[in-house]
């Protein structure tokens, strides 16, 4: 297991290196990152040299590339445009733990990312929580009440939730609940933001913020896992095991959940751990339209201004995320399931 | 899995049913099956109402109409004159979901096309071969897989921007951003596919037919092509057709985000750019009608590809 773990964790390497080079060539050129640095007033062609000089954006793409890989702090450059290097490079590059400077904030990009951070798992982690619960609920109740009234609703839903874009659920989760209600004079949520302006930072006022949002990103999950469920759940009731524990007069309760239960879920992890990506896109779009101030709504923003520096940081912590997560994955499968080994 | 070594499982599929014949191939029991399952049935009801509206509304409503704006008619709620009501400049929602149907549609066929080509070849390449080539090309699709799709497309809908101009197609003018976003969708959607077509190859290529027709000199791209892929086919035709599904709700994403099919083209994605607005002011109509045109297009193609499944599966009994 350890060795396994060693391999897989090397592995990694070689691929995130590549995914950082393709994301690097193309962010090189989805925009100027100079264009809106002059405020309302067109920067004129010396500033924009010296602008591009001083961020480096004169340096081959290669070059750029190597700088925000290892750093250049065993470099001088030229910042005066007088053709002599003489400044020393400042930078140490991402594998030395530095991911360089936001080119139209002025701030490490660590900084900037970490402040938002926080405000995505805030999203992040309940989803989880509601998807798992949830999903779990529906589908446990739809295997063992099948073709009951209850099923067939919930049949009808999944796949309707299944076929929504996630941002129209969202618009139309906020049109009621929001817009409506208020209009209705119902209790109504707040649509946008964490806090209302003006108001106390309650976390009373957080979790009403948060209600949209999370049943936003859980709703598409929870509808193709609640199905999964319930099609294990009918698999595994018929199965000898479970005819075997019914017949030697086991309590149906017992049967039901100790023996069925444990199998017909244990599959949901590496569904999980591998639809990370997928609700990280959820994630982006559902903050997106509630204005949440998370990770999603960093990178647009700064997409529009093509800050490449940003837009790598936030870019290849999500791939690290991703492939962490499914070495996660594999690894707790082993150990549900004793029959998987890996050598 | 060809249809004529079935009969040879005593009390499977074929001796079952007393209407079959002997010769019926692989596509004509599919077919047969495939009309039985009600839920594709209803899924192609559904998608040829679709199709009907986005045609027979062509005739009613002209392109000029559908782009055609007035700010003296804006943000009518629907009824009177306007089905669906107009939009913030005052074009017609109605013939705007009706045009901008066409282009979704276009972009979901012909992106899931091209997610399926480069999936299927990718697979067959690197499932027939082996050795470094499959390396190669099963760590790209590693790396693809390793970046979420959306932030891929966005980053890329950024970089192919606005390098194509618009676009004369059958006397229309199209933007040139469709094209954009056809080939970005096709090109990050592959993976999947690309690993199950592999992994059929990976067993295939090991069997008896494949080495008999190595021994009569069939040559190997005729073997991949000819012989090998048509055994692959199950699911590549299911995976195309919830490519389609797929291609028009990411279509949608990116062209909701603003960084999509740009105007005056309509997409049913682009004319929710900007919907949060609309309904924090209560305008419902200017994002309902096409949001309601997606869940039904993806709905049906979705019922559609479950009967497909079940009736390209070798072991189904139905």
């Amino acid at each position: 297991m350890g060795r396994y773990l060693v391999r897989r964790l090397l592995q990694t390497i070689p691929l995130l290196l590549f995914v950082s080079v393709i994301l690097f060539v193309l962010m090189n050129n989805i925009g100027d990152p100079l264009a809106t640095m002059g405020g309302r007033e067109r920067l004129r062609s010396e500033d924009r040299e010296r602008l591009a000089r001083q961020l480096g954006l004169d340096q081959p793409v290669y070059m750029q590339y190597i700088y925000w890989l290892i750093g250049n702090d065993w470099m001088t450059f030229d910042m005066d445009g007088d053709g002599e290097p003489e400044t020393a490079g400042n930078r140490r590059g991402v594998l030395r733990g530095d991911l360089g400077m936001s080119m139209v904030e002025r701030r490490p990009v660590s900084e900037i990312i970490g402040q938002r951070i926080p405000n995505t798992l805030i999203l992040m982690i309940p989803a989880e929580i509601v998807i798992v619960v949830v999903s779990l609920a529906i589908g446990m109740m739809s295997a063992l009440k099948q073709y009951s009234f209850l099923d067939h609703f919930f049949t009808s839903l999944s796949f309707i939730t299944y076929s929504m874009p996630v941002f129209w659920l969202g618009l139309m989760l906020m049109f009621v609940f929001s817009v409506n209600f208020k209009t209705w004079g119902l209790p109504y949520l707040p649509t946008l933001g964490m806090y209302d302006p003006g108001a106390d930072k309650t976390i009373f006022e957080l979790i009403r913020h948060m209600i949209l949002p999370v049943t936003t990103i859980a709703a598409i999950s929870v509808a193709a896992y609640s199905r999964y469920i319930r099609s294990n759940m009918l698999e595994v009731i018929h199965s000898d095991y479970v005819r075997t524990a019914r017949s030697k007069g086991l309590h149906e309760q017992l049967v039901v959940w100790r023996h069925a239960f444990k199998n017909a879920a244990l599959p949901l992890v590496t569904l999980i751990g591998l639809d990370l990506p997928f609700l990280l896109a959820g994630a982006l779009v559902t903050e997106s339209i509630f204005q949440w101030p998370g990770m999603g709504r960093l990178f647009l923003h700064h997409l529009d201004r093509a800050d490449y520096p940003v837009l790598m940081g936030i870019l290849m912590l999500v791939s690290v995320m991703v492939v962490l997560f499914q070495i996660l994955t594999d690894i707790t499968y082993t150990w549900l399931d004793p029959r998987i080994r890996y050598a | 899995m060809s249809a004529t070594d079935v009969p040879a499982r005593p009390g499977g599929v074929l001796a079952l049913d007393a209407t079959m014949r002997k010769e019926e191939s692989l596509a004509k029991l599919a077919w047969r099956r495939f009309r039985r399952h009600r839920m594709a049935m209803v899924g192609a009801l559904i998608l040829l109402g679709l199709v009907l509206y986005i045609i027979v509304g062509s005739l009613v409503f002209s392109e000029a109409d559908a782009n055609y704006n007035d700010v003296t008619r804006r943000y009518l709620a629907p009824g009177g004159a306007f089905l669906f009501g107009t939009d913030e400049i005052g074009r017609d929602v109605l013939a705007r979901t009706i045009y901008g149907g066409q282009i979704s549609l276009v972009i979901g066929v012909v992106a899931a096309l091209i997610s399926v080509v480069v999936g299927t070849l990718t697979g067959a390449l690197a499932g027939y071969y082996g050795g470094l080539l499959d390396s190669v090309l099963m760590r790209i699709t590693e790396a693809m897989l390793t970046i979420p799709q959306i932030f891929l497309l966005l980053v890329m809908a950024k970089f192919f921007g606005n390098r194509i101009g618009d676009v004369q197609v059958l006397g229309r003018t199209f933007s040139g951003s469709v094209i954009v976003i056809v080939l970005i969708i096709g090109a990050t959607s592959w993976m999947y596919l690309a690993r199950i077509v592999r992994s059929t190859y990976l067993s295939l290529r090991e069997q008896e037919f494949v080495t008999a027709a190595h021994c009569i000199g069939v040559s190997t791209p005729r073997i991949i092509f000819g012989h090998i892929l048509p055994n692959a086919m199950a699911p590549i035709i299911v995976a195309a057709t919830l490519g389609v599904a797929g291609a028009i709700i990411t279509e949608a994403y990116i062209s909701f985000l603003g960084l999509g099919v740009r105007a005056p083209t309509a997409t049913w994605g682009s004319m929710m750019q900007g919907a949060t607005s609309a309904v924090i002011q209560g305008h419902w109509w200017l994002w309902f009608f096409p949001g309601l045109m997606i869940v039904l297009t993806t709905l049906g193609i979705n019922f559609i590809g479950d009967g497909l499944r079940d009736a390209l599966d070798p072991h189904s009994i139905r």
